[in-house]
């Protein structure tokens, strides 16, 4: 069979699924594609910024862009650039905040009650909307396709690219379908079910693809599930991840300061897979097998169920990650010990998160041998958490209450792990040294973060009370 | 983006698969604003470990997957100041590969047993024109897109060839752009 061009197994093109009709009304001319909107953060854009500048270049729709500092910012409720104590991180943002006021850019920096992490901030202001093309400087724009728009992560060269021209030029990518039957069991989240299906399909899984997540127990996920689905999908190779939007959508997106003020439901409606479409690769799922997931190991991909114990390494890869991560095999997850545990990331850090998250440790107590954080995905989520007790909820705890950024998802700013450490995080990367240097990073659910904090190592969250 | 044409030189190899890009270029040194100097902090922890051997030479032989996770560019960047040119691998992560054909640092995937014999040679030729690897008197092709190959053997401004299409881009917008969202009017 021939491989397409970045080695890939190649398969015949595919006609009337979500994705292809989100791709053709986009199509400016062959590969070239346009962007409905262009999320900007403070890493991946100065250099693009300042290429624009040498080529005496402005950007074409500063009103289809929106920029805000997320990666570095301090979570310490720190206000201002100015107050950013490590000097590179200031730097960056000031950079940001620099770059948007020469370029028009509208942006939501630290100190603004709008700002947050990028993936959230986008669909709670309602500029993320169902049968979009959306793109960003950041792997996680796959989230986006929650609602039924094209959503993916670009690097810096494209993001100068969009910049100027509000275009991007793209081979289309193959499509997957990959199909839940059955539903999800008590206790099993929309965090278990993509990491199950990371687990089923691996970590290359979905190269190449445009992945579309569809059947009965998707349908049932809140949009803060869906998010949780679609934003992982690049950590099975996926190029993104979609779901058809529906009422539960519509509902959401309606009423937000970017929503349309009469939303073209009909137009939206139809913004869903034909019957008889065809996709490149298809994957069946059986929901109802799911249990509550905990990786083990330095991929998404090396997961299990908390039910069992770290498997047999296959390969040098998992012996390395196993050493890495200081266990051995047969060791019952739920023996596994812990020294940290971080609820947050543009994975899991919105109000359902922490709601489900402040469920469980209402009126308990963190083990007296970890340290707890809670780190809201953004100011506006972190605003109605604290009108709704929430806060208090987890300091009474014994958790950390931080303000939002992305924090020690990847560790950019002063959250981080130190060497040797052990955390369970509701974020979605647990590689080498993601969360701070020799960190040992166990991915979870909300639920199952907040009961690991409270016992200091894995429960099967089905089974405790 | 200088051109790129022919590749020739001794290769390096590192064999791991699923290699993501925080393991290439660390988070710690994202924080810089400008896009050169990051050779140095290229695998900064792994480079720590005993035994740790990579060479700055012209083309890196890997294992698959090369490149997944973070969409950050200073991947590319590490590898490229560091002196590679040319990427082998059986299979690259999509944000990565694209990344690489941006600044003109080749990434040529091989069928995995041409990666594995590629590994045993001393010295290697990509030849973009004629898109063959050479090694050991072989020749293995490989796969690029053509308009990415055009590109990359006339050291292409990309943004400049899109201008091009200048007025397919407004066309559109008159045409065919969606109603907002106006990020401007929030």
């Amino acid at each position: 069979m021939a491989t397409t061009l970045n080695g890939e197994q190649a398969a015949p093109a595919s006609g009337g699924s979500l994705f292809d009709k989100i791709w053709g009304a986009h199509e400016v001319a062959d590969n070239l594609l346009y962007v409905d909107l262009h999320l900007v953060h403070e890493v991946t854009s100065p250099q693009a910024f300042e290429s624009l500048r040498l080529a005496g270049r402005g950007v074409r729709r500063p009103d289809r862009t929106l920029a805000t500092a997320d990666h570095n910012v301090p979570t310490d409720g720190s206000k201002v650039a100015a107050q950013i104590a490590d000097h590179l991180s200031r730097v960056q943002v000031e950079t940001l905040e620099r770059n948007c006021e020469q370029f028009g850019v509208p942006i939501y920096s630290i100190g603004s009650d709008r700002q947050g992490i990028v993936h959230v901030i986008g669909p709670e202001l309602g500029v993320t909307q169902p049968g979009m093309t959306i793109v960003c400087g950041d792997s996680h724009t796959s989230t986006h396709g929650a609602f039924g728009a094209l959503a993916f992560g670009i690097g810096t060269s494209e993001v100068e690219h969009v910049l100027a021209t509000q275009t991007l030029q793209q081979r289309k990518p193959r499509s997957m379908r990959i199909l839940y039957s059955g539903e999800l069991g008590y206790g099993v989240s929309a965090k278990d079910l993509i990491l199950g299906t990371i687990g089923r399909i691996g970590v290359a899984g979905g190269v190449g693809h445009v992945i579309e997540y569809a059947g009965p127990p998707v349908e049932a996920l809140s949009m803060e599930g869906r998010m949780t689905v679609c934003n992982m999908t690049i950590e099975g190779g996926g190029r993104a991840g979609m779901i058809a939007p529906d009422d539960t959508t519509f509902e959401w997106v309606q009423g937000r300061p970017g929503a349309p003020a009469e939303p073209p439901l009909e137009q939206w409606r139809q913004l869903r897979t034909d019957d008889g479409a065809q996709f490149d690769t298809q994957v069946d799922i059986d929901a109802s097998q799911l249990s509550p997931q905990v990786t083990w190991g330095t991929t998404p991909g090396m997961v299990t169920d908390v039910t069992a114990a770290v498997p047999e390494p296959k390969g040098e890869n998992e012996e390395r990650a196993l050493e890495y991560m200081a266990l051995e095999a047969g060791t019952p997850m739920q023996e596994i010990e812990l020294d940290r545990v971080f609820i947050g990331s543009c994975t899991n850090s919105r109000i359902g998160d922490l709601r489900e998250a402040a469920e469980v440790v209402k009126g308990r107590k963190v083990a007296s041998t970890l340290s707890a954080m809670v780190v809201p995905g953004s100011q506006q989520v972190a605003l109605q958490a604290e009108n709704e007790g929430l806060d208090e909820v987890f300091r009474a705890a014994g958790f950390d209450w931080r303000s939002a950024g992305c924090s020690m998802c990847l560790g950019m700013n002063p959250d981080t792990l130190a060497p040797g450490e052990r955390c369970a995080s509701t974020s979605n990367r647990n590689f080498e040294g993601r969360q701070g240097r020799g960190g040992r990073t166990h991915l979870v659910s909300p639920k199952m973060a907040a009961a690991a904090a409270l016992e200091g190592r894995f429960v099967d969250i089905r089974e405790w009370a | 983006m200088n051109p790129v044409a022919k590749i020739r030189g001794p290769i390096s190899v590192l064999r791991r698969s699923d290699v993501d890009t925080d393991q290439i270029i660390p988070k710690q040194f994202l924080k810089r604003v400008e896009r050169t100097g990051f050779g140095e902090f290229l695998f900064f922890d792994w480079a720590k470990e005993p035994g740790w051997d990579l060479d700055p030479n012209p083309i890196l032989v890997t294992g698959r997957n090369f490149g997944c996770g973070s969409s950050r560019e200073h991947a590319p960047w590490a590898l490229e100041d560091f002196g590679f040119k040319a990427l082998v691998a059986p299979s690259f992560a999509d944000i990565f590969y694209s990344n690489c054909t941006k600044i003109g640092l080749l990434p040529v995937p091989l069928p995995e047993a041409e990666v594995s014999s590629l590994m045993d040679a001393v010295d290697a030729e990509i030849d973009l024109e004629d898109q063959v690897v050479r090694f050991d008197g072989r020749e293995v092709p490989f796969q690029i897109d053509p308009e990415t190959r055009r590109r990359l053997l006339g050291g292409l401004d990309d943004i400049g060839v899109t201008l091009q299409s200048a007025d397919a881009i407004e066309a559109y917008e008159r045409g065919r752009e969606r109603a907002g969202p106006v990020t401007t009017g929030l």
